[in-house]
């Protein structure tokens, strides 16, 4: 017989989480409505936005386009495990202090994403942040200011 | 909707082979969860192969590579031999979409879609890729070229999945590339994608040529007649315009907003002299 809810058990943010799903549930829907971990967001739903951007077993991934199910096992990473407490991770501070963001729905998975960007290269040019980013869609920014708080936050990672 | 995800090879055929015709396997999702999402499919079951050794390695044969269906374009990319050994395919693999996409998307599932438009399909033509096909007979080993049979449709039957694909040994002084024309610089639909795989003598006369086409087709499709062109040559202008002419005669594109049948066309054979260029370079600098 075909199960109709799975038991999942998974790693997120470092906590060890169980959660039931559907299997037609995407790894989104269930950290959004289930986890309550709402940061990531959904922008289109087809891997074209980055807004939903997560990292799965250390690779940046679309959430919308992972089944929850697949999550079984493996560890995730969300935005809200980016700061610890009040104490905002250098790119976050960034972010804020370039003001590269506006209505902010697409600012999670930029963070999510240029994190990621930062742990493989620690020194990136302005076009590898670029391309780094070209997944991640902001209607309101310009991209600007982005890539000037990635590059910016990468020279204080560097230099501690 | 079952899901499944088999720890063998063989639990995976047994599985797709006991289920509904519409079962199909995932690997990355970049595709199928699209798909699913938007109605497109309903399948009975997914069988998630992800969970299979042979899916998830590359390992070194016979002086050559075997890769999992399932590795990841970001694994492929980060493999230092195999893209010294072919970075045509490589980077045809890192074409595909973004960094995220790159997080999940496999060469399996860019083969298997079968949009005539997929990136790595030429690129593996050009280099003589052959796929290791599992099924309820066992396995069997088949050319890239033969999988896709029109546009979202393959030639592997009911229980049948692609558990790798294998890149053969390099002669000395072999290189290939791949180039797609895309409107934008990032995160397109290949207009025109042409893949080139040659061998040179010490001479450096062409001893073996091999070019590939996406996008022209309802297929990604070899073209015999182009390789013929180059090969005994040395890849001087007149044997590259006779190349380009071969490759303008293989395309039957469609017509859209994207791109015209005449524009197509012409632009296969800059693409393919331009892949040619690469491929020679990168032979000649070995
Ligand atoms: C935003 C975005 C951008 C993209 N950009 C590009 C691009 O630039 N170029 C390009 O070519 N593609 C692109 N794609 C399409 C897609 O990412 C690729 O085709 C990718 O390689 C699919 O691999 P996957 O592992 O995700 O396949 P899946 O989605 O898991 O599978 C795709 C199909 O193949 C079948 N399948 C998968 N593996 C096997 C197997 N081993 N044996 C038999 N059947 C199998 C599945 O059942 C499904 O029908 C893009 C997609 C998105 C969402
Ligand atoms: S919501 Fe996942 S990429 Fe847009
Ligand atoms: S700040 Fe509004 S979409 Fe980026």
């Amino acid at each position: 017989m075909p199960k109709s809810k799975f038991h999942v058990v998974t790693t997120v943010n470092g906590d060890s989480v169980e959660f039931l799903c559907e299997p037609q549930q995407t790894l989104l829907d269930v950290l959004r409505d289930e986890l309550h971990l709402t940061g990531s967001k959904e922008g289109c739903g087809s891997g074209d936005c980055g807004a939903c951007s997560v990292m799965l077993d250390g690779r940046l991934v679309c959430a919308c386009l992972v089944l929850a199910v697949e999550a079984n096992g493996h560890s995730v990473e969300t935005i809200e495990g980016m700061a610890h407490g009040d104490d905002l991770h250098p790119l976050q501070r960034k972010f804020l202090e370039h003001s590269a963001l506006q209505c902010g729905v697409c600012i999670p998975g930029f963070l999510v994403a240029a994190k990621a960007l930062l742990e493989k290269h620690p020194d990136p040019t302005e076009t590898e942040v670029r391309y780094w980013l070209a997944g991640n869609l902001c209607r309101c920014t310009g991209y600007d200011k982005i890539v000037r708080a990635v590059l910016d936050a990468a020279v204080e990672m560097r230099t501690g | 909707m079952q899901y499944e995800s088999p720890q063998s090879v063989d639990s995976a055929v047994s599985l797709l082979a006991a289920g509904a015709d519409d079962a199909r396997v995932l690997a990355g999702g970049t595709d199928l969860l699209v798909q699913l999402r938007a109605g497109m499919i309903e399948p009975a079951l997914v069988v998630d192969i992800k969970n299979i050794r042979e899916t998830r390695e590359i390992a070194r044969e016979d002086g050559g590579f075997r890769i999992g269906a399932a590795v990841s374009g970001a694994e492929i990319g980060e493999h230092a031999a195999l893209k010294e050994a072919w970075p045509g395919v490589v980077e045809a693999v890192e074409l595909i979409g973004s960094t995220q996409i790159q997080g999940r998307a496999s060469m399996g599932g860019n083969l298997c879609n079968a949009s005539p438009a997929a990136d790595t399909v030429p690129a593996l033509i050009a280099a003589g890729a052959v796929c290791r096909i599992a099924g309820p007979g066992g396995q069997r080993d088949e050319a890239v070229e033969s999988i896709c049979t029109g546009p979202g449709r393959t030639s592997l039957a009911k229980g049948e999945f692609v558990v790798s694909l294998y890149l053969p040994a390099r002669p000395p002084r072999s290189a290939d590339a791949y180039l797609r024309f895309i409107p934008r610089t990032e995160m397109d639909i290949a207009v025109v994608g042409a893949g080139v795989n040659l061998t040179l003598e010490a001479s450096g006369e062409c001893s073996a040529a091999r070019v590939a086409l996406g996008a022209v087709a309802p297929t990604a499709i070899l073209v015999p007649e182009a390789g013929e062109a180059l090969v005994g040559s040395m890849l001087n202008e007149p044997d590259l315009e006779r190349m380009a002419a071969a490759v303008r005669a293989a395309c039957h594109p469609i017509d859209d907003k994207r791109g015209t049948v005449e524009y197509r066309v012409k632009v296969a054979g800059v693409m393919a002299r331009r892949a040619c260029g690469i491929a020679l370079d990168r032979a000649r600098s070995q």
